[in-house]
């Protein structure tokens, strides 16, 4: 008596593959009946997966690109700047003052004989001001530096090379142009071995070196598209480097902004002085005795300092909750495509209650009724979720073309989006795939 | 004969409970059918003849008796074990002809098989035999409503044959076809009798009735008469 139960059970046991190639194709074929409305509900799954997708790229982009305007600060960096004390704005007014501020060569001396964990102090002068060559001007910022500045911003020599240690000490006039003065004064030729034009000084120009913004946008693992014209990585100012101490000799310390109807005149010795800490741990510890023994003597508080690695840190988290917040809003739209899949399969099961009779008659068992509305459900999502991943490739493309915008689609969020929806098909799937298996074959045989 | 029955009804009871209202759909019935039998189950409307044919289809369980199929005593199976013995020793004709409108002939014959797990080619080979069988061997990859009524009650009937079962139960299966097409049908089911196979058709045509060689009457859930022809 019970062998023929056995025998039953094990003819029938497992699903083999075979077995669920047919319940896919059977399940395209009834999918394929009501093409509209397959196609209706696979939008909602689309929409879903492509919004993650295109929304955690703009979301990646817009963090990476703010990461690495800080990274390109250097990490191991500390940045005091010149800034100019609140409340001296009128003074300028009275005519020739003279306002002195900001760091000296005191300052940097000071920094460096006190912290015995600082590497190198680039001290640095950077003067607005027009850059010449023939007929072509460029309205930029000519920086006094030192010679290891390239290295210390981890900037690339295009042509040429940097000036040196030696011309450093001659105070010889030669520049370094960035690529982007470069492009504008010598569309055609090389600027290298020719002569830029500053104010009454002729300078020659030994070598040209890549933007200090334009770095954003390289080493990095995803996929990623670059705006080529806007954008705010590649709004820097056009830059031309010469020797520090040339530029002390040529332009003084006295700048003179001329305003309608009055004169104003600064002396800042340096703008900028970068710090740099041998042991990345001791940054922020240095970052603060760097400020104690700045304070002692700037009672105007007329600097200020920048910690690249804390502002990373802070752009990082920001990136988070940024992501997250984007993330959520995708993946509610997902629900909503994945309520809408539960919506018409329970619509579906209830118009195919006597197909489900049939079945039942004819031999299937509830689990075959489930696995048969569960695969139509996964088909629909699953094919939702192929088009949203192919969609939400493109989008970013296109944000990128039109928006000026970087967007890196990194490697994980398709494969997350496309899984996501595929589990977003199994839970609303089941519900009514359950409920197509629990009908009473008599009731649904009946049924008109 | 001294063979065993093929199906047996010992006090089959189905109780239904319409609110306050306790209903018995099936009253203590008792049935033997031997191999090769061709019965018709007659009644008025309301004698139980369709909660007999839910039962004996295995697609309802008594709520007392003992229902024994083949040998089997199925009364007490789960609804797993009740779709297994559905799919292999019971074949389904019904009135509305039931079949299943995205698929083919071919592909609505070989159904059962499918949830047998029979490999595809197999069952395609004997779905298409059993086709040609029944007179629609040319019309392999017709849709359903691209067939006449006739047609279609045709592929039930290769449907109902495609997994050998042990009886066959029909359900009205000339109610909605005319006279001719009845006919050609119930001429169908002659033949299958001839050979060999065991049908139990429910029916409220008198006609029809006659044509086998055993009517049991039903009334109010009890069997009312019991006559085997000559």
């Amino acid at each position: 008596m019970d062998d023929l139960r056995d025998m039953v059970r094990h003819s029938r046991g497992g699903f083999t593959l075979s077995r669920l190639r047919r319940a896919v194709l059977l399940g395209f074929k009834s999918l394929w009946l009501h093409r509209l409305r397959s196609l209706l509900t696979v939008l909602g799954i689309v929409f879903g997966v492509c919004s993650v997708i295109a929304m955690l790229a703009v979301g990646e982009g817009a963090s990476f690109e703010a990461q690495e305007q800080i990274r390109r600060l250097g990490s191991n960096n500390i940045i005091i700047r010149s800034k100019r004390p609140t409340g001296t704005k009128n003074l300028g007014s009275q005519q020739s003052f003279v306002l002195p501020y900001g760091i000296t060569y005191a300052d940097v001396d000071r920094i460096k004989g006190s912290i015995p964990g600082v590497r190198v102090v680039v001290p640095g002068r950077i003067i607005k001001t027009n850059i010449w060559h023939l007929d072509k001007r460029v309205d930029g910022e000519v920086v006094g530096s030192v010679y290891w500045y390239p290295r210390m911003r981890n900037l690339k020599l295009l042509k040429g090379r940097f000036f040196s240690q030696l011309e450093s000490l001659q105070k010889a006039n030669v520049c370094v142009l960035d690529e982007k003065t470069a492009g504008k004064l010598f569309p055609i030729t090389s600027p290298v071995g020719n002569s830029v034009r500053v104010g009454s000084d002729y300078y020659r120009v030994v070598g040209v070196i890549e933007a200090e913004s334009r770095q954003a946008g390289r080493n990095n693992a995803g996929t990623k598209h670059k705006g080529e014209s806007k954008g705010s990585a590649s709004v820097a100012t056009a830059r031309a480097y010469i020797p520090l101490s040339a530029a002390k000799d040529r332009f003084g310390e006295v700048l003179v902004k001329r305003n309608s109807g009055s004169i104003e005149a600064t002396r800042v010795e340096l703008h900028e002085a970068v710090v740099e800490v041998k042991n990345k741990a001791e940054v922020e510890e240095t970052a603060r005795i760097v400020d104690e023994i700045l304070a002692r003597n700037h009672k105007k508080r007329d600097y200020e300092i920048v910690v690249p690695l804390a502002e990373l840190r802070a752009a990082k988290k920001m990136a988070q909750v940024f992501n997250l917040v984007l993330g959520s809003i995708a993946a509610i739209s997902l629900i909503v495509g994945g309520i809408g899949i539960m919506n018409i399969m329970l619509a579906s099961v209830t118009e195919r209650t006597r197909e489900i009779g049939i079945r039942r008659a004819l031999g299937a068992r509830r689990r075959d009724i489930i696995m048969q509305f569960l695969v139509e459900t996964v088909i629909l999502s699953g094919i939702g979720g192929l088009i949203g991943v192919a969609l939400g490739i493109v989008i970013p493309y296109i944000i990128t073309a039109f928006a000026g915008m970087i967007t890196i689609i990194t490697p994980w969020s398709p494969l997350m989006a496309f899984g996501i929806s595929g589990l977003v098909g199994v839970i609303f799937g089941i519900y009514p795939a359950i409920r197509a298996a629990n009908m009473d074959p008599v009731e649904a045989l009946r049924h008109e | 004969m001294s063979r065993a029955p093929i199906v047996s009804l010992e006090k089959v009871t189905k109780t239904y409970h319409m609110g306050q209202n306790v209903l018995n759909a099936l009253d203590g019935v008792s049935l033997t059918f031997q191999e090769g039998e061709y019965v018709s189950i007659m009644g008025p409307s309301g004698c139980g003849k369709s909660t007999m044919l839910n039962v004996l289809g295995c697609l309802d369980r008594p709520t007392a008796g003992r229902y024994v199929l083949g040998g089997q005593d199925v009364s007490a199976f789960d609804d797993d074990a009740l779709s297994g013995i559905r799919g292999k020793r019971l074949g389904f004709i019904f009135q509305s002809y039931n079949l299943i409108q995205q698929l083919t002939v071919v592909e609505n014959i070989e159904v059962p098989l499918y949830y047998q797990g029979v490999p595809a080619h197999e069952s395609r080979e004997a779905a298409a035999a059993l086709a040609d069988r029944v007179g629609l061997g040319n019309r392999l990859d017709h849709k359903p409503f691209e067939l006449s009524g006739g047609q279609q009650q045709r592929v039930g009937i290769a449907r109902a044959l495609v997994n050998d079962p042990l009886i066959i139960l029909a359900d009205e299966p000339t109610g909605n076809l005319d006279s001719r097409s009845g006919a050609e049908i119930l001429a169908l089911l002659d033949e299958l009798h001839g050979q060999g196979k065991t049908i139990i058709m429910v029916t409220h045509d008198n006609e029809i009735g006659e044509r086998s060689m055993r009517v049991v009457r039903l009334r109010d859930g009890r069997v009312e008469a019991d006559i085997t022809h000559g």
